[in-house]
């Protein structure tokens, strides 16, 4: 009998890193989100019947995550956002100032987007799972999740004022002054 | 130097326009920016392991001294 569970408790141990990244990426505070990873696997130990062998365990448990993450949102939407706070601040290897930078705008970016279209991006573009095992996590139709996956992109896009020919690198005001005329003209 | 003036006004309008209708079209090339930008700090936080807390408590899971786990959290 120690068999499978004690399997069962090595894979959920595998999926903490990926879980933790998952849950700051929704609520953007290292300590709630933790408190929400061991919510997690404190319901899907308890819950272990329910997982049907074969299936992806790593799905599972987001969706486990996932789904308790929006009974709290619910609860106590007024103390989850904490753009540059203690998830800011777990954040310390970063190669150099400037991609730290990039990172701090990018961040507070995606914090701008509804949390579906926020989880369904990192869903997808993060975490790996492909359309279909996001909607299902997500309990949506796939189409659903390109959907949402398209405008959160589209958004981020507009946030940070992308486009093909400029880079993340300077801010949009840097730039203006960079491309206005009246630099041209003083140069020529 | 005035010459792509025009254009660049063009340009300009075109921006406005697909904001206003939140219509962006995203190149291949956006696509990769903001997955990458993505991964980066999602994968800052993946690289931190396990933190010891989590070892902790899932080796409390096969030890059912305490009150039931699903009451445990509350």
């Amino acid at each position: 009998m120690m068999g499978p569970r004690n399997e069962m408790r090595e894979h959920m141990l595998e999926a903490v890193p990926s879980l933790r990244a998952f849950a700051i990426s929704l609520c953007g505070n290292v300590d709630r989100a933790d408190d929400l990873v061991q919510e997690a696997l404190l319901r899907a130990w308890a819950n272990l019947d329910s997982f049907q062998a074969g299936t992806n365990m790593s799905a599972w448990l987001f969706t486990i995550l996932r789904n308790l993450f929006r009974s709290e949102y619910r609860k106590r939407r007024r103390e989850i956002e904490d753009v540059d706070g203690s998830y800011a601040e777990s954040l310390t290897s970063l190669p150099e100032q400037n991609s730290r930078l990039e990172i701090s705008e990018f961040r507070r970016a995606l914090k701008l987007l509804p949390p579906e279209q926020r989880e369904s991006l990192i869903l997808v573009g993060a975490s790996g799972f492909s359309y279909e095992e996001a909607a299902q996590i997500c309990g949506c139709a796939v189409g659903t999740i390109k959907s949402r996956v398209n405008r959160a992109r589209s958004r981020l896009a507009e946030i940070l004022s992308i486009d093909s020919t400029n880079d993340f690198g300077p801010d949009r005001e840097t730039r203006a002054v960079a491309n206005s005329d009246i630099v041209r003209s003083d140069r020529s | 130097m005035n010459k792509d003036r025009p254009f660049r006004r063009a340009r300009a309008a075109d921006a406005q326009k697909s904001e206003e209708n939140h219509v962006v079209r995203l190149g291949a090339d956006i696509k990769a920016k903001i997955g990458m930008q993505l991964r980066l700090i999602y994968d800052e936080i993946v690289d931190q392991g396990v933190p010891d807390r989590f070892v902790e408590v899932l080796k409390r899971l096969d030890d059912p001294v305490e009150d039931p786990v699903e009451e445990g959290t509350k």
